[in-house]
C-alpha cells in the first residue's frame, strides 16, 4: 500500500511503487484535472507541487512521494492571483495544458512575487502550449504577480 | 451503470420540460427552422443541427454541433443566437451536442464536422434565423397574453416589455405559451448596428472549468468496469508480426487478453501500467514492411525527382510558354517542405464500450459522422444504437478528423465486451500520424521590362490528403488540397500554370491546420518576393500592384504595412518580411521583424505584425486567440518542426526530437481585425500561412539569403549562408 497526501487530504491505493505520479493521480484517485503530456518530463501538462516546488509527476514515482505534500491544479484555490488572472486574460484555448502552465506559474510566482520578463520565460520554457497562448501565459503571471504585491 | 439513451430517447427527454425548442435542421436544399416537437411527430423528416431550449427557469441552452478544440465555438455560436434572440447572456449555458444527423452541418452537406474554418461561416445565417424565430415567437406569445398588437411588444435581455404600460415578462414566463404557437414562415435579421452581442469581446464560456482542471477531455474519461489498453504497433508502414510472446505478457498481473487487431497487437488490463509493461513483454518481432528504405534521403530524393515530372494542370490563364520567352528576365527557384506532425497536446485516446446490441463511445473528436459510421461498420449496429459523447479536445488542428484511435478501441471492447480506455503515448501519437505531407515546388516567372510579372509557372510535387479520406474530392486527378492557395492565388499575372504532380508513398497525410495553404503559401510568397527583388521593387508595392482588383486584399496589406512601420528605418542587422495570403474565405497579410545570427544560423523573431480581414465577425478576443496561436503554431513549424524517417518508418518520437516553439521563442504579436463588408470568412487556419514566408522574406531583408527549404534551423540557414 502507497499512502499519499494530496491536496490536504490521505489516500491509500494499492500500486507499483514504480508507476508515474500521473497515472496513480489520473487513473487510480480520479483526479484528472492532471494532464498527461509526453511521459519524459519535456512539455509540463503533468505539473504538480511536490512540498512547493513544481515537479513533473510523469518522471516521478509514485513510491518517492509517500511522505510528500502534494498539491494538483484542483488544490490551487480558486480565488488564487495565477486563477484569477488566467481567467481575467482568458489565457486558455483548448486548456489542455493550461493545469500544468498554472502549476508552474504558481509555484514559481510564490518564490518570485516581482519577476522580470526573463525570469518568467525561463520558468516557463518547460512547459508547452500546442495553441499557442504563450503571450497571454505571460501576461496573466504579470497581472498575477501585481494582484500579489498589492495584497 | 444506466443503459445508454438511444437518440430517440434522448429528443423525447430533452422535450420532456416545459419550454421553447428551436432547432435548425438540414434539408436537402439546405436547413429550416422548425420546432424540436415536431421532430418527434414527424420523425425521419427533418435533421435539426442546432437547438435553443428557453427554460420556464430563463435558462437558455444552446447546443453546440461542433467540437471545441480551443477554437471557442462553444463561446461564440452561442453569441451568434443570442444576439438574434435578445437573450441575456448571464441565462446561456451551452451543450455540446450528441453525434447524429440531427446536427450536421448544412454546409457539410449535413455532416457533423470540425474543419476547415468553417464554424462561423456554415452557422452564422441558420444560427441568427434559429434566434430570430424564437425571438419572434415569444414575441408573439407576449402580445397574446396582454392582448395587444404585436408591434407594441418589445424584445430586450431575455424580457419582453409592452411599450405603452411599461409591463414585463421574461422569456422563461414566455416559454412554454411560445412553444405553442408555429414558426414564423419569415424573420427579419437584425442590422448590424443594432447587435448588442455579435462583435463584442466577451468572455468564453469554457475558460472557468479549464482554468479549474474539471473540463472533461477524452482522456479523463473513467468508466467503472474499464480495462486499459495498448497496442504494440508496426514500427515500419506495413510491417506485420512475424512472433510475440503471448505468455510473457499474460503473466503480467491484471492483463485479461492479448488480441492481434488492425493496426498491430493488443493488450488490456485492469491497470494502464499493467497493460503498458504487458505491451513491452510481448517483444514483438516485426517484418520489414512495405517500403524499407523510405528514409529521409529516399524521400526528399522522391519529392526532388518528381519535379521533373509534367503534373497534371490544375490552373491556366494565358499562354506561361509564351509568356516565359516574352520576359526581359526570367528567374526559377526550387523549395522543399518537410512532413510535418500535428502533436495535439492531448494525445489521441478513446474510451469505447461494445455490449450486445448497442455501443457508447466517449471521444475526442472532430468528425463525428465518422465515429458513427466507423463504428456501425466495426459493430455492425445500426445508427440509433451507436452513442458517441463529444469530450473537450486538446487541441484538433486536423488530426482528430480522423478515427483511426476510434477503430481500435471499437475493435478492443467488441472483443473482450468491457469498456475499454485506450491511451496513445506521446512516442505512438508522433509515429502514428496523419502528417501535413513533404512537398517540393519548382517556380518560374518572368518578368517584362518595367518590372512588371507577366509569367508564372509553378510545379507542385505532393501526396494527396483527399485520396483516402475523401477520394470524390479529386477531380481529373487533382487535390484541391495539394493545389489550394496557389492554383487561386489573387495576383493579377497575364500568364499563370499550375501544375500538380502527385506523390504516392506509404505515409499516411492529412489535414494539418491551412493544410496546402501552408506549404504553398510559403512557396508563392517567397517567389512573389524573388520576383519582387529582381525587378528591383518594394516587396509591398510590387504586391500591391498584382491586386489592381482586389481591393480588400490590398486594404489588409496596406493596414499592416502601416502598423508594421513598413518603410521606417530598422535596428541594425534587423530585416523586415511581408507576406500576404488569402484562405478559407479571410484576406491576411503579415509582417515579421527578425535577425539571423550568421555565425550560429540562428533566426530570431522580435515582431510580428498581422491584418486579417474576415468580412463580419462574431468574438474579436477570440479571433485575436486564434490568429495569435495560428501565427505562433506556423512560426514553430517554420523554425523548427520536422518528421525524420528511417528503415520504413517515423524515426521522431518525442518532445526531444520532434522541436516544438517555446515561449523564448515568442516575438511580441499584434494582430489588427480589417472591418469590412466582406463575405463571412474563417478564423481557425488562415492565420498561419503567411508566417513562414513572412519570416524567410525578412531573413533576404537581413542578411541577402533566400531560405527556400523548411524548417529554417540552423543547419538550413548555415547551408543557405554558405551556397550564397
Amino acid at each position: 500500500m502507497i499512502t499519499l497526501d494530496i491536496n490536504g487530504k490521505k489516500y491509500e491505493v494499492d500500486v507499483d511503487p514504480e508507476v508515474p505520479l500521473v497515472w496513480v493521480i489520473r487513473e487510480y484517485l480520479g483526479l484528472t484535472g492532471t494532464k498527461f503530456g509526453c511521459g519524459v518530463g519535456l512539455c509540463g501538462s503533468c505539473t504538480v507541487h511536490l512540498d512547493g516546488k513544481a515537479q513533473r509527476s510523469c518522471i516521478t514515482t509514485v513510491g518517492s512521494v509517500q511522505g510528500s505534500k502534494i498539491i494538483t491544479i484542483e488544490g490551487i484555490p480558486e480565488d488564487h492571483p495565477i486563477k484569477r488572472a488566467w481567467i481575467e486574460e482568458q489565457v486558455p484555448q483548448c486548456g489542455y495544458c493550461q493545469p500544468g502552465q498554472i502549476m508552474q506559474a504558481t509555484a514559481f510566482l510564490s518564490e518570485n512575487p516581482n519577476p522580470t520578463e526573463e525570469k518568467i520565460v525561463s520558468a516557463m520554457q518547460g512547459n508547452l502550449c500546442r495553441c499557442g497562448t504563450y503571450p497571454l501565459i505571460k501576461q496573466a503571471i504579470k497581472r498575477a504577480a501585481k494582484e500579489v504585491r498589492k495584497r | 451503470m444506466n443503459s445508454p439513451l438511444t437518440r430517440r430517447q434522448f429528443l423525447q427527454k430533452s422535450l420532456t420540460f416545459a419550454g421553447l425548442t428551436i432547432a435548425v435542421s438540414s434539408t436537402p436544399l439546405g436547413y429550416r427552422i422548425v420546432k424540436a416537437e415536431d421532430l418527434i411527430k414527424t420523425p425521419g423528416l427533418f435533421n435539426p443541427n442546432a437547438w435553443i431550449e428557453i427554460k420556464p427557469d430563463n435558462e437558455i441552452n444552446i447546443i453546440v454541433n461542433k467540437s471545441e478544440m480551443g477554437q471557442g465555438v462553444c463561446t461564440s455560436l452561442p453569441m451568434i443566437v443570442a444576439d438574434e434572440l435578445d437573450a441575456d447572456w448571464k441565462f446561456v449555458r451551452f451543450v455540446e451536442a450528441p453525434a447524429g444527423e440531427r446536427y450536421g452541418d448544412p454546409g457539410w452537406g449535413g455532416q457533423q464536422l470540425t474543419g476547415g474554418s468553417t464554424s462561423i461561416r456554415h452557422m452564422y445565417e441558420p444560427l441568427r434565423k434559429a434566434g430570430a424565430s424564437a425571438r419572434k415567437m415569444l414575441l408573439q406569445a407576449a402580445a397574446e397574453t396582454w392582448k395587444v398588437p404585436l408591434s407594441e411588444c418589445i424584445a430586450s435581455k431575455s424580457t419582453v416589455r409592452h411599450s405603452k404600460n411599461g409591463r414585463t415578462l421574461t422569456y422563461g414566463d414566455l416559454a412554454e405559451k411560445a412553444s405553442g404557437l408555429s414558426i414564423p414562415t419569415s424573420v427579419t435579421l437584425k442590422k448590424e448596428s443594432q447587435f448588442t452581442i455579435i462583435g463584442k469581446p466577451l468572455s468564453r464560456l469554457d475558460i472557468p472549468l479549464k482554468v479549474e482542471g474539471k473540463a472533461q477531455f477524452g482522456i479523463d474519461t473513467l468508466i467503472p468496469g474499464r480495462l486499459y489498453a495498448a497496442i504494440a504497433r508496426p514500427p515500419a508502414y506495413g510491417a506485420k508480426p512475424l512472433s510475440y510472446d503471448e505468455e510473457a505478457a499474460m503473466k503480467v498481473p491484471g492483463v485479461h487478453r492479448v488480441l492481434t487487431i488492425s493496426r498491430g497487437v493488443a493488450v488490456c488490463a485492469d491497470t494502464l501500467d499493467a497493460a503498458w509493461k504487458a505491451r513491452d513483454g510481448l517483444q514483438v518481432k516485426w517484418d520489414k514492411g512495405s517500403q524499407p528504405d523510405l528514409d529521409n534521403q529516399t524521400l526528399e530524393m522522391s519529392l526532388m525527382e518528381s519535379l521533373k515530372e509534367k503534373g497534371l494542370i490544375a490552373k491556366s490563364i494565358g499562354d506561361v510558354k509564351s509568356g516565359l520567352s516574352q520576359s526581359a528576365r526570367n528567374i526559377e527557384a526550387t523549395y522543399i517542405l518537410p512532413y510535418l506532425a500535428h502533436v495535439t497536446m492531448e494525445p489521441m485516446n478513446c474510451t469505447a464500450h461494445v455490449r450486445e446490441d448497442q455501443c457508447e463511445i466517449w471521444v475526442p473528436t472532430q468528425n463525428q459522422t465518422g465515429v458513427l459510421a466507423m463504428a456501425e461498420k466495426i459493430t455492425g449496429f445500426q445508427r440509433d444504437r451507436i452513442q458517441v459523447h463529444t469530450t473537450y479536445l486538446g487541441g484538433g488542428f486536423g488530426r482528430r478528423a480522423f478515427t483511426d484511435y476510434t477503430e481500435e478501441a471499437l475493435e478492443i471492447s467488441k472483443a473482450t465486451g468491457k469498456p475499454i480506455k485506450l491511451i496513445w503515448t506521446r512516442e505512438e501519437d508522433i509515429k502514428n500520424d496523419f502528417y501535413r505531407p513533404g512537398n517540393s515546388c519548382l517556380i518560374q516567372g518572368g518578368i517584362d521590362k518595367k518590372g512588371n510579372p507577366i509569367a508564372w509557372s509553378q510545379r507542385i510535387a505532393v501526396q494527396s490528403v483527399f485520396a483516402h479520406f475523401a477520394p470524390q474530392m479529386i477531380k481529373n486527378g487533382i487535390d484541391p488540397q495539394a493545389v489550394e492557395g496557389a492554383a487561386d492565388m489573387e495576383y493579377e499575372i497575364p500568364n499563370l500554370l499550375v501544375e500538380y504532380v502527385r506523390i504516392d508513398n506509404p505515409i499516411p497525410v492529412g489535414f494539418w491546420r491551412s493544410v496546402g495553404n501552408s506549404e504553398n503559401a510559403f512557396t508563392k510568397e517567397s517567389f512573389v518576393d524573388e520576383l519582387a527583388i529582381a525587378a528591383k521593387k518594394d516587396p509591398l508595392e510590387f504586391r500591391l500592384s498584382l491586386l489592381k482588383n482586389h481591393a480588400a486584399s490590398r486594404r489588409v496589406l496596406e493596414t499592416v504595412a502601416r502598423m508594421a512601420g513598413w518603410g521606417r528605418p530598422l535596428k541594425k542587422g534587423n530585416g523586415r518580411g511581408i507576406a500576404f495570403h488569402s484562405s478559407f474565405g479571410s484576406r491576411v497579410a503579415e509582417v515579421a521583424e527578425v535577425s539571423v545570427d550568421k555565425k550560429e544560423g540562428t533566426i530570431q523573431v522580435h515582431r510580428v505584425v498581422c491584418a486579417i480581414d474576415c468580412g463580419s465577425y462574431v468574438n474579436p478576443a477570440i479571433i485575436k486567440a486564434n490568429v495569435t496561436g495560428a501565427i505562433i503554431m506556423g512560426l514553430s513549424a517554420a523554425l523548427m518542426e520536422k518528421v525524420d524517417f528511417s528503415n520504413g518508418g517515423v524515426a521522431s518520437s518525442n518532445f526531444y526530437n520532434y522541436q516544438e516553439i517555446r515561449m523564448d521563442k515568442i516575438p511580441e504579436i499584434e494582430v489588427h481585425i480589417v472591418k469590412s463588408k466582406e463575405t463571412i470568412g474563417g478564423i481557425g487556419e488562415p492565420g498561419l500561412p503567411p508566417i513562414a514566408p513572412a519570416v524567410a522574406n525578412g531573413v533576404f531583408n537581413a542578411i541577402g539569403t533566400r531560405i527556400r527549404r523548411l524548417p529554417m534551423n540552423p543547419e538550413t540557414v548555415l547551408q543557405a549562408i554558405q551556397k550564397a
